[in-house]
């Protein structure tokens, strides 16, 4: 080990095999036999060195070796299968690394196994994965309605603390980044129809257009996909950390419940806090909209407003704000799902924080959908 | 400068914040010593072992690993280098989304020189000498006890085949038993393989059993070097009163230079 360079200068390993007067095979090693030296060459000094190792008559030299390491020597071990030669002579400093020569334990290989592609199998597996999610995701459901009634009970150990953190990180703090999405829509929505509206001579219908698209569907949707991204995947990954850190379990032994602690909060508070987004980013829509449809229209601000309460029902507003409570429950649940699967990997992290943003979303995009069904014959002119 | 220091600290010192944690440390390791940095927690002892081995750059002084002076090395060299030292972490720092063999085999499949076929051969073989069977090399490590977490990022910082091997805290979180199997173990491995062992430590069994030579951080300043015996005799304040508490003088009464 006394002398071992760098990879650059490492003096490729080498056999070299003396035939004495006498008739005796000597074999001289020389080179380094380190990681570095042998690494390329195993498998042929391997074979090499196996054409002498049955005859014991050989002597073996290993003195005229210039490095060697555990892996040298463990080439040598594995040419000789465990044998140690009769006639061996080693530098005393490399003793050690021989000493196990005659019992040396290596444990076998493990086999890893890698199952056929079985359609049955992995089907019945996929139904098994989706029965688990359910029942996890409605046992969530269940234990978050016992807390509600329990907490209407003992009213004293609600956690307002964690509930106005929450309102802070997932509504305060997103307040910037839904107010420019949700005017940008605005503009884009109200300059596309514009165009359309104009050639038909229809320029008034672009106050119900905005204002139906925005308050029933765009505010609410877009609020759901953006929290999604920023406190879905937050909440899922702070589960999951804690997980990994053992606080979990640290809350379990102080008795404190999980649930009540860390799920409740989390729906409680967007559940209030999405119908204000919704409402924020509403308002930047619709603001949006009048300043996209002053310059492709010449409709003024106080022309738009004064058409608004006429050409948008109020219902419109009350459904998506509803909406909005609806996702953001929504959002909470399979963040929090997702988040109490995680199991303490780096891998489990990245995929279940993966699966609770694309599933939130997903899943807000459906229930969409059936209030779309539902409510479809509430606030359309 | 002799060939023979593998680690060589002049005038170092680091600041954090407004806090000096030491200052003017100069330390000499030399090949295969064993060598334990001792000091309370909080002493900077693990800044210390980062620092030896450029993982962190001291405020002041200069460090040389391998007679290299480590402040103006290209990362290229210093990966060079890198590749000849294994690190211990506390806490394993095995790859948590890899089984106990893949992260073993990963040095050595990151290095790009091995062919799979030897990799497989040689992760067996480390299995081997750190005392782990084939079960347990599939496993992840969430799923391995605390000696055995230890036994396997012990066989990954082996994978290359270091000159130095540094550990951080290598009993800590073991019980007694398994505390002391992994002595002997280092101790074997050592003689075994002939590498310099540097190691972070308070754990006075480790000091007393392991380590030739100590070197007692404290105040931010290196307060005794030498033998356990030698750092014993130490007039030190602050060094008696680490090595001559109860406890200390139990486990150090009649064994010193004597392992059992």
């Amino acid at each position: 080990m006394s002398s071992q360079p760098l990879f650059t200068d490492t003096e490729p390993p080498d056999i070299r095999v003396e035939r004495t007067a006498d008739g005796f095979i000597t074999i001289k090693l020389t080179g380094h036999w380190t990681l570095r030296g042998v690494a390329q060459h195993a498998h042929r000094l391997q074979r090499e060195l196996r054409k002498y190792t049955s005859d014991p008559e050989v002597h073996w030299n290993l003195n005229t070796i210039s490095a060697l390491d555990s892996v040298g020597a463990f080439v040598l071990w594995r040419a000789t299968e465990g044998r140690r030669p009769q006639h061996l002579v080693v530098r005393p400093e490399h003793i050690p690394l021989f000493r196990r020569w005659t019992d040396w334990q290596v444990p076998q290989e493990p086999l890893i196994e890698t199952a056929p592609l079985d359609i049955v199998s992995s089907a019945a597996r996929l139904g098994r994965n989706a029965v688990e999610h359910i029942n996890g995701f409605l046992s969530l459901i269940g234990q978050f309605v016992l807390d509600c009634l329990w907490l209407l009970r003992h009213p004293g150990s609600t956690p307002w603390r964690d509930i106005s953190a929450t309102i802070y990180q997932a509504g305060f703090k997103a307040l910037g980044i839904t107010a420019l999405v949700g005017f940008l829509t605005g503009v884009v929505v109200s300059y596309l129809s514009a165009l359309e509206l104009k050639s038909f001579g229809a320029g008034n219908f672009i106050v119900l257009i905005v204002g139906i698209g925005v308050l029933r569907e765009l505010g609410p949707m877009l609020t759901a996909v953006l929290v999604a991204g920023r406190s879905g995947s937050a909440m899922t990954a702070q589960l999951g950390v804690m997980r990994v850190n053992q606080e979990l379990d640290a809350l379990s032994a102080m008795g404190v419940s999980q649930s009540l602690r860390l799920v409740l909060p989390k729906i409680v508070a967007l559940i209030v806090v999405m119908p204000l987004l919704v409402v924020w980013s509403d308002i930047l829509g619709i603001l949006g909209g009048i300043f996209a449809a002053r310059a492709t229209l010449g409709i003024g601000l106080w022309q738009f407003v004064a058409a608004f309460p006429n050409a948008v029902p109020l219902a419109n507003l009350w459904l998506g704000i509803g909406k909005g409570a609806v996702f953001g429950a929504l959002v909470a649940l399979i963040a929090c799902h997702f988040g109490l699967r995680i199991k303490p990997d780096t891998e489990s992290l990245a995929i279940e924080t993966t699966r609770a943003v694309v599933s939130a979303i997903t899943l807000a995009i459906i229930v969409d959908a059936l209030f779309a069904i539902i409510f479809r014959n509430v606030g359309l002119p | 400068m002799s060939d023979e220091s593998v680690i060589r600290l002049e005038n170092v010192g680091t600041r954090l914040g407004e806090q000096m944690i030491h200052r003017d440390i100069n330390l000499r390791v030399n090949r295969g010593d064993i060598l334990g940095v001792v000091g309370k927690s909080g002493s900077g002892k693990t800044t210390l072992l980062r620092e030896m081995i450029g993982l962190q750059a001291p405020t002041e002084g200069h460090v040389y690993l391998f007679g290299q002076r480590l402040d103006i090395l290209n990362p290229e060299q210093l990966a060079a280098l890198h590749q000849r030292c294994g690190i211990l972490f506390q806490g394993g720092a095995l790859f948590s989304a890899f089984n106990v063999f893949d992260n073993i085999a990963f040095p050595l499949r990151e290095s790009r020189f091995v062919d799979e076929n030897l990799v497989r051969q040689l992760v067996c073989m480390k299995l081997g000498m750190v005392g782990l069977d084939r079960d347990a090399a599939l496993r992840l490590p969430a799923e391995l006890s605390g000696g055995m977490v230890k036994r396997a990022a012990l066989a990954r910082a082996l994978a290359l085949e270091p000159e130095l091997l540094l550990l951080d805290e290598p009993t800590s979180g073991l019980d007694p038993l398994a505390s002391e199997d992994f002595i002997k173990l280092l101790s074997t491995l050592h003689q075994e393989l002939g590498f310099t062992l540097v190691m972070v430590t308070h754990d006075l069994d480790v000091m007393r059993d392991l380590c030739q030579v100590l070197a007692v951080l404290a105040d931010g300043r290196l307060l005794a070097y030498g033998s356990a015996a030698e750092v014993r005799s130490s007039r030190e304040p602050l060094v008696r009163e680490f090595f001559h508490g109860e406890y200390a003088e139990r486990v150090f009464a009649g064994a010193v230079g004597a392992p059992p």
